[in-house]
């Protein structure tokens, strides 16, 4: 049977040159960089040389690169380490509600500590509106964290114009760049942000690898105590493989990024086009301002986890709502926040495209997709409408 | 402990909220950068600084020359005399 992996935001294949690179690292080459003898030396050069290319990827200087083991963690020690470094100044935090979890659980956690975080809401296109920052700020704000795109609906978010909102006020803004990083131009003077999150399994770099662009100048809490690994801002012995890849994979990124999205972009097209023809079937997020090899849709009366099942059965893979909440089986509350209807909400859909996939696999899914929806559709009670107060005549997205 | 206002360094680093051993391992990399006869600057909210630092001058033969204290950090400063 064909399989057809449209998943890339759960995660990418790693790139087999990545993977080259790193293989020293895994085998012979196994020193600690911290030792002062060669075994050290080299692995030390080799991170060295990895936070360079990650550093030329989002236009850094590569001492404001700080490796971390995930982009979870990267969002995490950004949001901890920034309210506990200036909750002298003030303890009132700004977040989307189309964060990530480790981005809204960080800003659930501080709450419980003592600060207040006001959650934005976001347009029906599942956009931050500049002006709504403006005046959720107070003289206690410190910190903004916004995220470059919602892997959910793949929006592309005006950071640029919430960076000169934060500015007027010199507040500290973070964003999380897991979903855009090595897949759309992301440059930190550009953006103007302070910090920055990545990770490396979103550009075909290999999983454990992750980094924080900090702002030259800007203090920080670490998030883990220890050694004095990355300048003693995040102990522990560095996943020296992991972090080579990522620096390969970057160093790829950012020369195929162009053709990359070239490629991808009238692939996603396509399905948008195709499946807007579709009865019942509705795009989230920003049709144009979206993520390159992005589609999502709601569709009504149809459970997402029924579609993701059976379009599993045919070989294409998918997700429903936030790749890692798909399992919670609940609404997804970023596209509640855009205002979908609690039960539309419930069929919604992600395709993530990568550069694996070809216009067959895509030729593929829209021969599939529909003959999938028309199934549930047949067997679905609410077929003729939702027979409760939730009615799908409500759907304005 | 030595204290001293309106200083003006020749250098500032600021290692605050970094823990030990930071606070050596910037003042050896700084010390190096630094000419005869400058004057270095640290900023650190580290307690262990407040015996290390002076410690490290006398060791080196380096000078410590004081310390400010404000509300969230120590500054030191230490004038370069070793080559």
């Amino acid at each position: 049977m064909k399989k057809c992996y449209f998943d890339h935001v759960a995660t990418n294949p790693l790139h087999p040159d990545a993977l080259e690179a790193m293989m020293p690292y895994l085998k012979e080459e196994f020193g600690n960089p911290l030792s002062i003898y060669e075994y050290g030396t080299r692995a030390k050069k080799a991170i060295e040389d990895a936070r360079e290319q990650v550093a030329a990827l989002v236009n850094s200087k590569p001492a404001e690169i700080i490796f971390t083991a995930s982009g979870a963690e990267a969002n995490n020690f950004a949001l901890r380490g920034i309210a506990l470094a200036k909750q002298n100044e003030g303890k009132h935090i700004l977040v989307s509600r189309m964060e990530h979890h480790s981005i809204l659980n960080s800003a659930r956690f501080l709450e419980k500590s003592g600060f207040v975080v006001t959650y934005l809401s976001v347009d029906n296109k599942g956009n931050v509106d500049p002006e709504a920052v403006r005046k959720a700020i107070t003289k206690e704000t410190i910190l903004i964290s916004v995220t470059h795109a919602s892997s959910e609906v793949g929006t592309i978010e005006p950071i640029k114009e919430i960076v000169k909102v934060a500015k007027e006020h010199n507040i500290i803004v973070h964003t999380d760049a897991v979903a855009t990083t090595g897949n759309i131009p992301v440059d930190v003077k550009d953006l103007g942000v302070d910090l920055l999150s990545m990770a490396a399994h979103q550009f075909y770099g290999p999983k454990g690898a992750g980094a924080l662009y900090i702002r030259q100048g800007l203090r920080i809490v670490p998030l883990i105590y220890g050694g004095i690994q990355e300048t003693g801002r995040r102990a522990g012995t560095e996943n020296v493989p992991a972090i080579v890849g990522m620096g390969k994979a970057a160093e790829l990124a950012k020369k195929e990024l162009q053709d990359r999205m070239a490629y991808l972009r009238p692939l996603r097209d396509r399905i948008i086009d195709t499946m807007a023809g579709v009865k019942n079937v509705f795009l989230t997020g920003d049709r144009d301002n979206r993520l390159p090899g992005h589609v999502s849709f709601c569709v009504e009366f149809i459970e997402g986890e029924a579609m993701l099942l059976l379009l599993a059965a045919k070989g294409i893979f998918s997700a429903s709502g936030s790749a890692c909440s798909s399992k919670a089986l609940k609404a997804s509350p970023v596209l509640l926040s855009m205002g979908v209807p609690a039960g539309l909400a419930q069929g919604s859909l992600v395709f993530s495209l990568g550069s694996g996939n070809t216009p067959e696999d895509v030729d593929y899914l829209l021969e599939e997709f529909p003959a999938v929806i028309k199934r549930l559709r047949d067997m679905s009670p609410f077929a003729q409408g939702w027979g409760d107060s939730d009615k799908a005549g409500e759907c304005k997205i | 402990m030595k204290f001293i206002e309106n200083v003006k360094p020749d250098v500032t680093t600021d290692i605050v909220y970094m823990m030990c051993p930071m606070h050596l391992l910037k003042l050896q990399e700084q010390i190096k950068e630094l000419e005869q006869g400058q004057i270095l600057e640290i900023m650190t909210d580290y307690d262990g600084a407040l015996e290390d630092i002076p410690a490290w001058c006398e060791k080196t033969g380096n000078e410590f020359l004081g310390m400010e204290e404000t509300e969230d950090f120590y500054k030191f400063y230490i004038k370069k005399l070793t080559r």
